[in-house]
Parts: structure tokens; C-alpha cells; sequence
């Protein structure tokens, strides 16, 4: 039996990648997989995807999806860098930047914020595992206070949360969601590629090996406890009919920039992902309560992205203009010399 | 006068930074220029917005010799707090022109003094409160011109020039000109002072004054330049900013207001490197411009951009290091540290512009070598060349279009039936071939990495796959040897020869000939890029002793050299090294060498 194709001709199949070499159970393998799904789905051309990554155990997964694409595992902290230039050299290139709490958080840090700042066009997942694997189990800076390491060493420093960093920004669209949810997290990874600006998806993903026992609030179990959405997401791409089958008056649909339509259905209290400094508020509530929101925190589809602010060509790519565009006339040249006699 | 000076002498104005000397410096340097004398300019500055020394030193000869020669003949003094040295370092025989209140109770007897009440003659005879601070400079032009016999149109011309685009500024400024001006005829005009400008023609008619970083700038732009991302430093930011300046005016589509470039201010030079090579990657010629404190941060991105082959040009406006070192002095320190940027077994292509034609053409051309060689290309240049201004023919239009390197494209990957691969030595030249993001086939796609990968930039840590990858990239580089900019040599046929590089270039010049009247002739080479030609191994082979003449304590470019002789010639090599921060002068060649030329071999 034929293999079920998405609307660009491809089946599931041409977005896997190489088999992972993370430990089995890896919170970032699922989000490899809802990655799949959510790609598949979109239908997006592998040729367009870029798929960036920094250091560390979330980094090497760009790696595990999409092998026809091409993809730039650069160096620690650096990805943001990387991303901006590439996207600056063609921006018909859908970027997807895959990176770990350590990765943003503490040394890339300031690329991190630069980059929210220019709101460049790209999806920036951070597989937020609270620590570092690859060098075998430190503490990162997401990591709560009072959070027990392995070896029974306690977190004293208090957590950068990456979503109140980006809201206090500006980020154009900041999201949480948790590596074990697919039905929540595959739509975000939608929204934020459709979506055109600097996309922050934070997905709490426990580290199987380092970080996923009783003392750990990024273990599955306290995740499962403590995880409180503000809605139920449902993604429905430009080339399909909307259909709403939400409940009136319970339903807010966000008009992306292609055309397509985020849908939040309303879980408890009224949450508005246009307020930005409710957004701020409440996830701030929210940690005092020891909750962890997640869903679509915050979004404004009004802000230009980087290439645009940059005014460089929408339809043309930097990287495709040659002699003709780019060097002066013979006339202007000699002109322009003559103003240096 | 008997012995009268014409076209013959070194210029300095002494005064406090931030206080608007440079444009006054710029009318005189414009109207002598415009007399068709030649003039070499240095501006040696403090790093300070405002209320630190600072010193404009014009040396003009009539053979267009373009080094420093340390101390001036003609002094304006206008900083009480340098006042008492900058007279001790006129020569006997000078001139100084000073403000009336400056004691003179020490003074020498051995130069001509030319007091001047610059704050009276601002304040009563400059109208306007906001700017008499900066047109007081003016005045001490027009003095100056009256001492030297400088024509008011040329002036005039001056004040034209440095004020091309506000000509609303142009008579206040030549009104205060004409002050200064007065004050001479009134005072001085029967006070020769030995020194006199005469117009000359046939030795500048056709030249420019060019800074190296607006030459830089230039090349870039005419090197497809599309993405520059960069980090404010001085000595470089002008490069950048000069760029910025021209693609406003070259690059910006009239009807739709498109820019084909995007110039970034990165947040630190790490993410200025990083942009760059994000955009290389994506097929962008791309660059970024910083100094040494920006060059040892982008020691990790530079490395991967070799590891991983992607084209990117850096230029390095060099300063004095280490560390913050001395901002605004130039130094050609980092020169072995760029050569070899990151950890591993690192290499890079360098090129070494010696003058400001060169910033123009391998700022051009470094994004031909960055792409054929798909590897970082540096241009070393520093703060001499890259912030003062050079006379200079004018550049060449490019005729040879854009050497985009080996890319594979969706219909190559059809003839070759898919099977390509990223790090494929196909041609037995080591440089492998690549497709670009974004490129219309199933299979051009490739993961790029800075950890160990195989030939179809799999990831390995397989020991002989490491092996051969590193091996290929040193072949690649020793195959950059003969195709980067060769060695500019002159060999009269001297058993002595000297070899530089970079803004050296203008001592050596004039060491050559001053080294000739004593009856040393001298061959020399002129290195212009790293791995260096088999002709510089040869034309040490050439001759008995061969002077390195370098701007850095170490002697970094004489030992790299040494590193590539055979073991019987490098006793030929000898260091000659100059690093005090100020550009290079012609007696800092000869004096040692001359010293030297008396040890035996």
C-alpha cells in the first residue's frame, strides 16, 4: 500500500533523518518525532528547510529529521549568529534552530537576546532539559532552585526562564510546551514556522540520565503534575479549509502571516496571547505557584522580522545577485573616484 | 634666505582631541595638495572623545615620499599641556607658531617663533558663540598658509574640498582662514621662516587622497559584498561605516527602496563573525571588519569556518596589542596570529595590502579566494593604512567577473546521477565541492559540522577519516600558495636584500634610496600574502643577507619565513623591528640596517 503523501507529494518518510544516538527516553527524541509530524504535515519543502543547531545533546539532533535538508551544527552558543546570516544570504530559506538550555541560556545568552531583539525570521526550539548531558550531568542556568542533582548536589542559583526573558523583550512569539505532548506541541512547531519573526518555542524535555528522578522539576513526573495549559492548540495550515469545531465564544483563531490560522481554545480563565504584559504576569504567577504554563504564551504578527527591516529583496535572494547588481558602473565608479581628488 | 626650503618639510599641529583641529588639518592638507605638492598625512590621535593631545603631522616632499619622518620642521602649537615638548622636538631651523600667551621662557634660540593671540583674535573677530571653537583652527591655517606661500584660492579650494556637501559652511570658514591670514601679513610678513611652498606639476596630477578603510570599503562593495556584519572598533569601524556610506548610495534600488546588501552592527565580534559565516554558508559573499581584540574573539568561529570550508572574508584593521593595548597606534601584530586563528591545526589564507590600491584590490578579491578556496580569507591591514589618508593613483574597474568557486547545482547533481559529496576530493586539488541551502534537488542537501565528518560530511570520529580530511586541507591551502597575491620584487641585483610587507611598504621605499646615496643598494621583496610564495624562499636563495623589516616585537613575519628555508640559508635572514605605536619611518629601516650591515655574516 502506498505510503499516505502530504500536499507536496512526500510521505512521512522524507523527513526522518539518521537513527539518533541519544540515550533511549530522551525527551529530545520525541520532540525529534513531533518534529517529523509537524514538518509532514506542514508539508514543507526539505530544499527550504535550514536546520541550525549549537552545542550539546539538543544540538546534535538537527541531525536525526528532515536528511534532505540542509543543516549547520555550529558551535556552542552561537547558533543565533549563524541563523541571522543565513537568513540574511536567502530569505526563502525556512530556519529552524534546534537548541539546549545550556546552548541559549548561559553561554549564548546574548546572541540569544540579539536575536529576539531583531526578530529574524526562524523557529527557535530549545530542548530544555535543565542540565548537561553530553558532559555528564551539571547543573544548567534553567535549572530551579532547590533542584537535585544526581549526585545529590542542590541548585542554589535561581533559573533564567528563557519565555520571561523573550516576553520581556518583545519576542514576536514565545510558547512552552512539554516534550511528552504531542497533541499540544506538534501545532506550536506549526504556529511558529508559519509565523513570520522570531518563533521561541521552550519544550521542557527531561533528561533521562541526568535529570529525571523525584528532586528534578524537569523529570516527567513533576512536569505531569505540575503542568497547567492556558489552552488547547490547534494549527490549520493556509491550504485547508478552516474548519472551527471549537465552541463559540470559548475559541480565539490567529491569522498567521501565510494565511494560515492558529486556533486556542480557552482551558480556565481568559488568557489573551496578544497582552504582552499579562503574558509576563502571568507566567510569573505561575512560577510562584510552582505551575509551569504552557501553550502559546504571547504573539504579535505585526512586528516586521529582520529581512524585512533590513529592506533587502523579498523575491530575490542576496546570495543569487551578481556583477550586474552589485558593482558600480564603469561611469559611477570613475565618478566616484574623482571625488577622492 | 640662502638656504631656503621649497616643497621640502614636515608640518605638525599639536592640539587638544575634540576641538576640531581635523577639518582645519584637512583645508591645509586639500589646498597644498592642490598646488600639485605631494603630501603624506598622519594622524596620530589618543583614544578619547575629547580633552587628550593630539597631533596632525603633514610631511611633504617633492618626491611624494610617504612615511613618517618624526620630527617637523613647522610647529602650530596649540595645547598648553604638550606645549613645552612639542618645541623640543622641532628641528633646528623650524618655525613654531604658538598662541601669544605660551611662556618662552625656556625657549630655544635655534627656531623661529610666530606668536599668535588665537583666543583674542577668536573672540573678537569670529561672530559666531557655537563655532569659534572649532574655527579657531582655521585661523592658525590661514597663518600658516601666509608663512608657507600658500595662494588664498587655493585655500579657498581647501575649505571647498573638506566641505564638499555643505557649501553653507564655506564662507565661515574661509572668513576665518582670512583671519589668520591678516594676522600674518600685519605681523609676519617680513619674518621669513625658511620654509616655502611652490606649485609643482607632473607628480600628483593624477592621484587621490585615499584612506585605506574607504579603499577597503571600495573593494568590497565591487567584490559583491551582500552581507557585512561587524562590531564597533577602532581602528576598523571605518571600514564598515565607509561601506555603509557608499551601499546608501550605490546599492539601495530608486523605486523600490530594496538594499541588495545588509550591513549588521553585530552585538560583539563573536556574532559579527558568526553572521558572516552563516550567510557564506548560504552562499552570500559575505565579510566582517574588526582589530586585534576582535580578532581573538572570533579565534572559534574561525576555525569552523576553516574545519567546515566555508568562504568568509575578515579584515583586520591592526592596532597596538596586546590585550587593549594602544587603541589608536598601529602595529603589524597580528600577523602569525591570524595565520594559524583558532586551536587544532588551523590555517588560513592571509593578504597583506601594502598600500591603499592593494585595500582596494584584495578587498575585492579576498571574496574570489574565499569562495574558490571555500575557506576564511584575512586582510591584514592596520591603523597607518587603514585610518590616514595616502596619495594614490586611481583603481581599476574590475574587468574579471565573480569567481564563485565550485558549486554544485540541481541539474550537475542530475548528470552526476546524485552521487556527489560534500568533502570529495573529485579533483584532486583538495578543494571539494558544494551545493548551497536552498538548492532545487532531493539530494543537494548536506549537515554541516564543526566535529569530525566524512567525506559525504557524515559525522565520524574514525581516526583515518580525521587523517585524511585535515591532510586534503592542507593540500588545499598548499595549493593557495601560487594563486594568491605574488610578491612584488625589485632586484637590481644586490646581495642585500630586504623583504616587508603591508603599510612598511612606504619607509622602504624611502630607505631604498637613502640607503642607495650612501652607496648601498638593496634589493627587495614585498610579501603580499600567507602561505607565502616559493619566490620569497628563492629570493632569499638570491642573496647574501635578507633584512625582515616588521612593525611587531617579535618578528613574527622573519620567523614564519625562517620556518619555510632550507637549513643552509637561514642564517641569511636578519629582523628588523619597529613597534613604538607610530608609523613606520624611513631611518627605523636604515639606522638598523646599516648597524647590522657591519656585523659579519
Amino acid at each position: 500500500m502506498a505510503a499516505t503523501l502530504n500536499h507536496i507529494q512526500l510521505g512521512r518518510d522524507a523527513y526522518k533523518g539518521a537513527a539518533t544516538t541519544l540515550c533511549a527516553g530522551c525527551g529530545h527524541n520525541s520532540i525529534t518525532n513531533h518534529l517529523i509530524k509537524a514538518l509532514y504535515e506542514l508539508g514543507v519543502e526539505p530544499q527550504r528547510l535550514a536546520k541550525m543547531s549549537g552545542i550539546g545533546c539538543s544540538s546534535k539532533t538537527p541531525a536525526y529529521f528532515v536528511e534532505q535538508a540542509h543543516g549547520f551544527n555550529g558551535v556552542h552558543g552561537r547558533m543565533p549568529a549563524l541563523t541571522t546570516g543565513a537568513q540574511l544570504a536567502d530569505r526563502r530559506l525556512i530556519m529552524l534552530g534546534v537548541s539546549g538550555d545550556g546552548d541559549t541560556v548561559s553561554i549564548g545568552l546574548g546572541q540569544f537576546l540579539h536575536m529576539v531583539r531583531r526578530n529574524v525570521d526562524c523557529t527557535y526550539i530549545i530542548e530544555d532539559n535543565g542540565t548537561y548531558g553530553l558532559t555528564k550531568g551539571q547543573f544548567s542556568a534553567t535549572a530551579d532552585v532547590g533542584s537535585v542533582q544526581k549526585k545529590g548536589a542542590v541548585n542554589t542559583f535561581q533559573p533564567i526562564d528563557p519565555c520571561a526573558v523573550a516576553l520581556t523583550l518583545g519576542c514576536s512569539f514565545v510558547a512552552r510546551s512539554f516534550s511528552g505532548d504531542g497533541k499540544q506541541l506538534v501545532p506550536l512547531i506549526k504556529a511558529a514556522i508559519a509565523h513570520r519573526g522570531m518563533a521561541l518555542l521552550d519544550v521542557v524535555s527531561p533528561c533521562v540520565t541526568f535529570n529525571d528522578h523525584d528532586g528534578s522539576t524537569k523529570s516527567y513526573s513533576w512536569v505531569k503534575e505540575h503542568d497547567e495549559e492556558i489552552h488547547d492548540v490547534s494549527f490549520i495550515p493556509y491550504f485547508e479549509e478552516i474548519a472551527v469545531d471549537y465552541e463559540p465564544g470559548t475559541t480565539v483563531s490567529v491569522e498567521m502571516h501565510d494565511g494560515s490560522h492558529l486556533l486556542l481554545k480557552k482551558l480556565g480563565e481568559e488568557y489573551d496571547p496578544s497582552d504582552r504584559r499579562a503574558a509576563i504576569q502571568m507566567v510569573e504567577e505561575s512560577r510562584g505557584r510552582g505551575q509551569l504554563v504552557t501553550g502559546l504564551l504571547y504573539i504579535d504578527e505585526s512586528m516586521p522580522d529582520f529581512a524585512t527591516t533590513e529592506r533587502i529583496p523579498a523575491e530575490r535572494a542576496l546570495r543569487d545577485l551578481g556583477e550586474q547588481d552589485l558593482r558600480l558602473s564603469r561611469a559611477d565608479f570613475d565618478a566616484f573616484l574623482d571625488e577622492f581628488a | 634666505m640662502s638656504n631656503l626650503k621649497v616643497n621640502q618639510l614636515t608640518f605638525q599641529a599639536a592640539t587638544v582631541n575634540g576641538s576640531g583641529s581635523q577639518s582645519a588639518n584637512m583645508v591645509l592638507t586639500r589646498a597644498i595638495f592642490s598646488m600639485g605638492i605631494p603630501v603624506a598625512p598622519k594622524n596620530v590621535f589618543p583614544s578619547n572623545i575629547e580633552g587628550l593631545p593630539t597631533w596632525y603631522q603633514l610631511r611633504i616632499t617633492p618626491e611624494g615620499y610617504m612615511a613618517r619622518k618624526g620630527d617637523p620642521d613647522v610647529l602650530v602649537a596649540l595645547n598648553p599641556a604638550t606645549w613645552a615638548n612639542d618645541l623640543k622636538t622641532v628641528r633646528p631651523g623650524g618655525a613654531v607658531v604658538h598662541e601669544e600667551a605660551y611662556s618662552t621662557a625656556e625657549a630655544r634660540d635655534d627656531v623661529t617663533y610666530y606668536p599668535v593671540p588665537f583666543s583674542k583674535l577668536a573672540k573678537t573677530r569670529i561672530q559666531s558663540d557655537t563655532l569659534r571653537k572649532q574655527l579657531t583652527n582655521l585661523i592658525y591655517v590661514g597663518v600658516v598658509a601666509g608663512l608657507l606661500g600658500i595662494p588664498k584660492d587655493r585655500l579657498e579650494h581647501g575649505v571647498q574640498r573638506v566641505f564638499q556637501t555643505k557649501p553653507k559652511a564655506w564662507q565661515v570658514n574661509i572668513d576665518a582662514v582670512n583671519v589668520g591670514y591678516e594676522y600674518w601679513e600685519q605681523n609676519f610678513k617680513d619674518k621669513p621662516c625658511g620654509f616655502r611652498l611652490e606649485p609643482m606639476t607632473g607628480k600628483v596630477d593624477d592621484l587621490v587622497l585615499v584612506e585605506g578603510n574607504q579603499a577597503g570599503a571600495l573593494g568590497a562593495l565591487m567584490g559583491g559584498v551582500t552581507v557585512a556584519a561587524w562590531y564597533p572598533i577602532t581602528p576598523s569601524s571605518s571600514l564598515c561605516e565607509n561601506l555603509i556610506a557608499y551601499t546608501d548610495r550605490f546599492r539601495v534600488d530608486p523605486k523600490t527602496g530594496e538594499h541588495l546588501i545588509s550591513v549588521v552592527q553585530a552585538e560583539d565580534e563573536l556574532a559579527a563573525l558568526g553572521m558572516a559565516i552563516g550567510a557564506g554558508w548560504a552562499g552570500a559573499r559575505a565579510m566582517t571588519s574588526t582589530s586585534g581584540p576582535g580578532i581573538s574573539l572570533m579565534a572559534e568561529f574561525s576555525g569552523l569556518a576553516y574545519y567546515a570550508e566555508i568562504p568568509v572574508v575578515i579584515w583586520d584593521i591592526q592596532r597596538v596589542g596586546p590585550s587593549t593595548g594602544l587603541p589608536t597606534r598601529t602595529m603589524q601584530g597580528d600577523v602569525s596570529f591570524a595565520y594559524s586563528l583558532s586551536h587544532g591545526d588551523t590555517r588560513h589564507i592571509v593578504l597583506l595590502p601594502g598600500n591603499v590600491e592593494e585595500c582596494y584590490e584584495f578587498g575585492r578579491l579576498a571574496f574570489d579566494l574565499a569562495d574558490r578556496f571555500q575557506t576564511p580569507v584575512f586582510v591584514l591591514s592596520d591603523l597607518d593604512l587603514g585610518m590616514n589618508l595616502w596619495m594614490t593613483r586611481k583603481f581599476a574597474y574590475p574587468e574579471a567577473g565573480f569567481d564563485r568557486g565550485k558549486v554544485v547545482t540541481a541539474e550537475r547533481i542530475e548528470e552526476l546521477k546524485g552521487d556527489w559529496g560534500r568533502y570529495r576530493d573529485v579533483d584532486g586539488d583538495g578543494i571539494p565541492w558544494r551545493t548551497l541551502p536552498n538548492t532545487d534537488h532531493p539530494l543537494a542537501g548536506y549537515f554541516t559540522r564543526g566535529s569530525g565528518h566524512d567525506e559525504n560530511a557524515r559525522y565520524t570520529e574514525s581516526a583515518e577519516t580525521y587523517a585524511r580530511n585535515v591532510d586534503r586541507l592542507a593540500r588545499k591551502l598548499e595549493g593557495a600558495r601560487p594563486v594568491l597575491p605574488q610578491p612584488v620584487a625589485e632586484e637590481p641585483g644586490s646581495e642585500v636584500g630586504i623583504i616587508a610587507f603591508g603599510s612598511s611598504e612606504a619607509a622602504v621605499a624611502e630607505a631604498r634610496v637613502l640607503l642607495a646615496e650612501t652607496g648601498l643598494r638593496t634589493d627587495y621583496l614585498r610579501l603580499r600574502a600567507l602561505p607565502m610564495s616559493k619566490a620569497v624562499t628563492e629570493f632569499v636563495a638570491r642573496h647574501e643577507r635578507v633584512y625582515v623589516v616588521e612593525q611587531n616585537r617579535d618578528g613574527q613575519v622573519y620567523d614564519l619565513i625562517r620556518l619555510e628555508l632550507s637549513p643552509d640559508h637561514v642564517g641569511r635572514l636578519r629582523s628588523i623591528r619597529n613597534y613604538d605605536g607610530q608609523p613606520l619611518p624611513a631611518e627605523a629601516i636604515t639606522r638598523p640596517l646599516k648597524e647590522l650591515e657591519a656585523v659579519p655574516a
